[in-house]
């Protein structure tokens, strides 16, 4: 009987012992998530104000004192942005360049990554390195070059002027990402391949390839960001709205009726939503390949 | 099937190279036909050497270079100290600090312009309502105050991901040597500066080459925010409206060059400061 009392005294007490130590930890730790939390919200902060811009009618937009939170949320910026044909067109235009561009990167990365990871030739080493150099090389030293070429084969204004130009970008990026993910791989399974009387080609196409499937996401990722937020050909090698991605349309946006005296932030907040949402979506889903990818590149090097 | 995708990943990369170099030699205009586009030998880089407007735009972006890489340092080191820690939801905090680095530095560049405002910016509302500042300020267009609003953005934008590429060299660190450290009672202090520091070093010098490399070719955010406004123009800014909106695509790729070298010598000091490390 007494036994069941005390057990029953001690049950009771555990919980605000336990309690009293997890609260004295968390004054201990306070400061640390203090400091956490401050980082949040210094990430964050700028999201939330586009967010919240974006959801805030102009009559509230623009008013002072500032709202920090829409009071009388609407999906009116939405729905103006998205009836916007310049803007539709826009991201018709970035989704077709990053696709493309993607695509050939892949094909043409896994190729060459191939055989630079896995065959012994003379300019090896040398073509490696200028794959790196490459990675890091300023976008604008080509510029002149790329505007010669693209007014010569008339692809002034269109979209495979820019499709060109970001495979120049990217191609190298991928190569050098595939390189890495080819070396890593063990030599038994293509071994084996070969003595079973596969072709170079056969081995590449059934056997690596799916080995690097994990390469090929981070990659593909990489490129397809790489595209999606160039800015610096986009704005040099078009010229018409109907050409333009959504990066140099977000820049040029000036709402749906054209001359208001205000710039329309509202709508600018809601396209800026609209055009970040499938990279936050792909980064959050896909954030442990994307860091993956990019230490291969920089801890190597 | 091998031999051709190497051939043309060769002219992707060295191509457009070459065919600038040789375009900064001649007199090309964009409007070719009005004159016969000819060698003119040294002569634009004899024009680059004295342009001011160029030596002004390589200043403003040496400044923002310093900076935001310094910035960036500091504050991305401090982060992954913070989030190296164990502590529940570490992993979305990870995923979060990803995002900056994915989104568009055009679309960052107009939140942060918005948040400028100098009517219903926030920034101004917050300050005022601190009393930080008794009037609004026009972050943007006021020269004084101009630089360090850009830089802020970039800082916003990239020291999360430098974070992260600290964070990945903390991670290799092995614990053990923490233990062997407490167990002889060292400091945290003491544990930071001779075992933290020392072996984070390579990460840190990656993280700051990678840095340095991409802070010296800025364009998008300095153009959203000021166009080509001459006070605050960096060189690939003074570059892109050089070739594109002058056309004088002979004497741009003389600068696109010059930027080249610019940016090649500060590779060289780094790679000689870690060749002496290693030594």
């Amino acid at each position: 009987m007494s036994t069941a009392v005390e057990a029953a005294t001690r049950a009771a007490a555990q919980p605000t012992a336990a309690r009293r130590r997890r609260l004295r930890r968390l004054v201990r730790r306070g400061p640390f998530y203090l400091l956490l939390a401050l980082i949040f919200v210094y990430i964050v902060f700028p999201f939330y104000w586009a967010i919240r811009s974006a959801f805030t009618p102009d009559e509230d937009l623009f008013r002072t004192p500032v709202q920090y939170f829409p009071e009388h949320p609407t999906l009116g910026n939405f729905r103006e942005v998205l009836s916007t044909s310049d803007f539709q067109r826009a991201l018709i235009n970035s989704t077709i360049i990053a696709g493309t561009v993607t695509a050939i990167a892949l094909v043409v990365g896994s190729l060459a990554g191939y055989a630079l990871g896995r065959f012994r030739f003379r300019g090896r080493s040398v073509s490696l390195y200028l794959m790196l150099s490459m990675t890091i090389f300023p976008q604008i030293a080509i510029l002149g070059a790329l505007y010669t070429m693209i007014t010569r084969f008339h692809l002034y204004n269109s979209l495979r002027a820019l499709i060109l130009s970001d495979l120049v970008l990217v191609i190298p990026l991928t190569v050098w990402i595939l390189t890495t993910f080819m070396r890593a791989l063990p030599p038994d399974l293509e071994e084996a391949a070969y003595i079973d009387g596969a072709s170079p080609f056969q081995v590449f196409y059934k056997v690596m390839l799916p080995l690097v499937a994990p390469g090929l996401v981070t990659a593909g990722l990489l490129a397809f960001i790489t595209t999606w937020n160039e800015f610096l050909y986009a704005l040099s090698f078009t010229q018409t709205p109907d050409k333009h991605t959504v990066t140099v349309a977000i820049t040029t946006f000036t709402g749906k009726s054209g001359s208001t005296f205000q710039v329309p932030w509202g709508q600018i907040m809601a396209a800026t939503v609209i055009v970040t949402l499938p990279l936050i979506v792909l980064t959050l889903i896909l954030q442990r390949r994307i860091l993956a990818g990019l230490t291969a590149g920089a801890v190597k090097g | 099937m091998l031999a051709p995708a190497l051939i043309l990943v060769g002219i992707v990369a060295l191509y457009p190279l070459g065919k600038t170099i040789q375009q900064s030699f001649t007199n090309q205009q964009f409007l070719a036909g009005i004159e016969p586009t000819k060698y003119v030998g040294l002569a634009n880089y004899r024009k680059l050497i004295h342009d001011e407007l160029f030596r002004d735009a390589a200043w403003v972006t040496v400044k923002f270079t310093v900076i935001t890489v310094a910035f960036e340092f500091v504050l991305g080191l401090i982060i992954a100290l913070v989030v190296n820690s164990s502590f529940r939801g570490r992993g979305v905090m990870r995923a979060v600090m990803l995002v900056p680095w994915a989104i568009p530095t055009v679309v960052c560049a107009q939140m942060w312009r918005w948040m400028y405002d100098d009517v219903f910016g926030v920034f101004n509302d917050a300050l005022v309502r601190i009393h930080v500042i008794d009037h609004n300020v026009a972050w943007i267009s006021e020269p004084k105050t101009a630089l360090a609003a850009v830089c802020a953005v970039d800082i916003w934008k990239t020291t999360p991901f430098v974070a992260l590429l600290l964070l990945a060299g903390l991670q290799v660190i092995p614990r053990d040597l923490y233990e062997a450290a407490d167990v002889d009672g060292a400091s945290q202090w003491r544990q930071f500066w001779r075992i933290t520091f020392p072996l984070l070093r390579p990460a840190i010098l990656v993280a700051l080459i990678f840095r340095t490399l991409d802070a010296l070719r800025v364009f998008d955010v300095f153009f959203v925010f000021f166009g080509s406004r001459v006070d605050t123009q960096t060189m690939a800014v003074y570059n892109q409206n050089q070739i594109v909106t002058i056309g004088d695509v002979g004497y741009g790729s003389a600068v696109s060059v010059g930027i080249f070298l610019i940016i090649a010598m500060f590779v060289v000091i780094y790679v000689s400061v870690i060749r002496v490390e290693q030594q």
